[in-house]
């Protein structure tokens, strides 16, 4: 195996010197908490900066977690589904079975180098709580994983990987008992535990430098997809998609694509439909608000009282997204689509049935979006699809969504 | 910044040689109407009331507090009911130093500047936000002060020389001390290192410094009173709601009970 991987230590694209992408992002924090982010930001930057720091993430992203990651040209659903080629970015096949790890390995390692001995995440559908506990256990770090009572209930596989793992699963009653409460735990636990405990944040949001950090460890996705492309191809993609929660897999594609003539589209749930209540769509529906640390889209009411979200995937049910990606929604860098449960449920039978791939609900979603845009376009062009995670852990939701369960009792 | 109620409050207790007592409860918990009796039994005995404004995500509280936010919104409480209880709470105690906490997305949604406004209509003399540091508040400040309200500021064993300084810089009214690493109503810290940083922070300022986080006995409010010009007590008088759940004229008792003697406690003849 070669010794030598590449990495790119350059950082495009980097927020102002506070944090802030346009007038998004920036370090809305308890004062408690504005050293240890402080030193964060500085352990980051060095790290950065030093080859063997990047040397020995490149290793584990090889050798560890699977990386490079197949680009797979899906040619029997390109041609029944009409229109543009569609290509998969398979994130599905890294180990632990989401992209999420990506990010872990980056985080545990910075918190290794910062003598932490301690880890704690929040974790909505469990892919980020079981990728957190995977590296804890990898560096025998001890782990704390925050979920929402709600979630622990419907993504009980998950909570299981993570105590086989050794992590401890600590279920929040507070507020909605989901994906926000979780995280707004895990603040706490952080606020009274920051001298040893390292905080690995899922997602592209949070205070200054998460959302910078979590965008450089998964831009990996996007620079092999890139190269992939020109490869495999002979070009780059006309469109790539990706599904947005947080956007922690949206930021990874799309940010090294954002100097190229690439339409980049991001995909929200939209649940029940835009319409109601019922969506987690903050980007499309919600308005620039202060939550988690940061300035950004929120779903909230007339008051700023964060509202409750709906979507068929625990992954993007949350009411706040990341601040770049709102600032690039802003300065017209992003187009925005939508699919609602029901679509993304029909893109994950699609996929299964055409190419024998089960993704990830989430994924799903950017199917749904994707296959739609493919459908309008030529069949010279090409649409590039992160398929962020595989769908083994939403059986239960996707059985029971086809009414299987109930005829099977 | 111009001189306010707040300066009055704390110059008028430092002539008398004692530390101010703060005392916070959530507006609207258990909801409106309790609340009114219940902000108006505290104002009775405090020099400094902190009211704070319930939200959804109260990320720096512990259960007692959080828990008062979700009674609160959970009774309907909007932020047109703040204003009317700070105003009712004035009405009646025209000397005490009234103070607007919590989160900063409620006063963002309404916009910063109608916050301001809305808030020194309704009486307050000081506003504090837990979640935007020095480096996020150059424009909360400005419309604060346009409105003759003190922008009051956290600092905590975390903060370093360099933050206490920024943060004094922004301060008005009085500097509230965070004692402890941790979320409010936690368990009180060494109370030898807090005394050390009141110590680092008065350096910087000289503006009263409060300590809050963790004060719950009467005991414990007279050693921090001793280095300090105020203490801070919130989850002891919030956690009387849910005690005496379905029986607002006790929660109404046991808080005017807990705030004499925590009053009495700071008397210099105590």
């Amino acid at each position: 195996m070669s010794a030598n991987i590449p990495y790119d230590m350059s950082i495009t694209h980097a927020p102002d010197a506070r944090g802030h992408f346009g007038i998004y992002g920036g370090r809305f924090a308890a004062e408690t908490l504005m050293g240890p982010l402080k030193e964060l930001e500085e352990a980051f930057a060095e790290a950065w900066q030093d080859p063997a720091f990047q040397q020995e993430r490149m290793q584990l992203l090889q050798h560890y977690v699977g990386r490079a990651t197949p680009l797979y040209h899906a040619d029997r659903l390109s041609r029944e589904n009409g229109g543009a080629q569609i290509w998969l970015k398979r994130e599905d096949l890294t180990h632990t079975g989401a992209h999420k790890i990506n990010n872990t390995i980056g985080q545990g390692l910075l918190a290794r180098r910062m003598g932490k001995q301690r880890v704690i995440a929040e974790t909505g559908a469990g892919q980020h709580g079981v990728a957190t506990a995977t590296v804890a256990a990898k560096f025998g770090m001890q782990c704390d994983v925050y979920m929402g009572r709600e979630d622990v209930e419907r993504q009980m596989p998950n909570v299981l990987r993570m105590r086989l793992l050794g992590a401890n699963v600590i279920a929040v009653d507070s507020g909605t008992a989901t994906l926000k409460d979780a995280l707004n735990d895990a603040l706490r636990d952080w606020v009274a535990s920051c001298e040893d405990t390292f905080y690995i944040i899922g997602t592209v949001a949070g205070p200054h430098p998460y959302p910078l950090m979590v965008r450089q460890f998964h831009a990996v996705i996007g620079q092999e997809a890139r190269a992939q492309m020109l490869e495999q191809a002979g070009r780059l993609p006309d469109v790539a998609v990706a599904c947005v929660g947080g956007g922690s897999n949206a930021m990874g594609l799309l940010h090294p694509l954002r100097d190229d003539a690439v339409r980049l589209v991001a995909v929200e749930a939209a649940g029940h439909g835009l319409d109601g209540h019922a969506h987690a769509a903050s980007l499309a529906r919600g308005k620039a608000g202060i939550l988690h640390g940061n300035l950004t889209y929120l779903l909230e009411d007339q008051d700023g009282q964060i509202q409750g979200t709906h979507s068929i995937s625990a992954g993007l049910d949350y009411p706040g997204v990341g601040p770049e990606l709102a600032a690039m929604l802003d300065a017209g860098e992003l187009e925005l689509e939508a699919a609602t449960d029901d679509e993304a449920l029909e893109a994950f039978r699609r996929l299964t049935a055409c190419e024998g791939i089960i993704p990830a609900l989430e994924s799903s979603h950017a199917l749904a979006a994707g296959m739609r845009i493919a459908a309008g376009m030529d069949s010279s062009q090409h649409v590039l699809i992160n398929l962020s995670g595989r769908g083994d852990k939403d059986m239960n939701t996707v059985f029971k969504a086809l009414g299987w369960l109930e005829q099977a009792s | 910044m111009t001189e306010n109620r707040l300066d009055q409050v704390f110059s008028r207790c430092k002539q008398e040689n004692r530390a101010a007592l703060v005392g916070y409860l959530t507006a609207g918990d258990p909801n409106v109407e309790i609340s009114e009796s219940l902000l108006l039994a505290l104002a009775e005995s405090v020099d400094v009331l902190e009211i704070g404004m319930p939200f959804s995500d109260p990320m720096a509280d512990g259960p007692v507090i959080q828990q008062a936010s979700e009674r609160a919104l959970a009774a309907g409480t909007h932020m047109r009911d703040v204003f009317a209880l700070v105003a009712t709470v004035r009405q009646q105690h025209p000397d005490i130093g009234i103070v607007l906490m919590g989160y900063a997305n409620s006063p963002y949604a309404m916009g910063i500047e109608r916050f301001a406004a809305a808030s020194a209509q309704a009486g307050a003399d000081g506003v504090l936000i837990v979640d935007i540091p020095a480096e996020e508040s150059a424009i909360w400040g400005t419309h604060l002060q346009a409105h003759g309200l003190h922008r009051i500021m956290l600092l905590a064993p975390t903060s370093s020389e360099e933050r206490i300084a920024l943060a004094c810089r922004e301060a008005g009214g009085f500097i509230y001390y965070v004692s402890l690493t941790g979320i409010t109503g936690a368990d009180m810290g060494d109370i030898a290192s807090v005394q050390q940083q009141v110590a680092c922070i008065r350096r910087h300022t000289d503006l009263p410094v409060c300590v809050g986080f963790g004060i719950k006995t009467a005991q414990q409010a007279q050693a921090v009173a001793a280095f300090s010009d105020g203490v801070v007590v919130g989850s002891a008088f919030v956690a009387q709601i849910p005690a005496h759940a379905g029986d607002a004229a006790a929660m109404q008792q046991s808080i005017r009970d807990n705030a004499r003697a925590l009053r009495a406690a700071l008397s210099p003849s105590a």
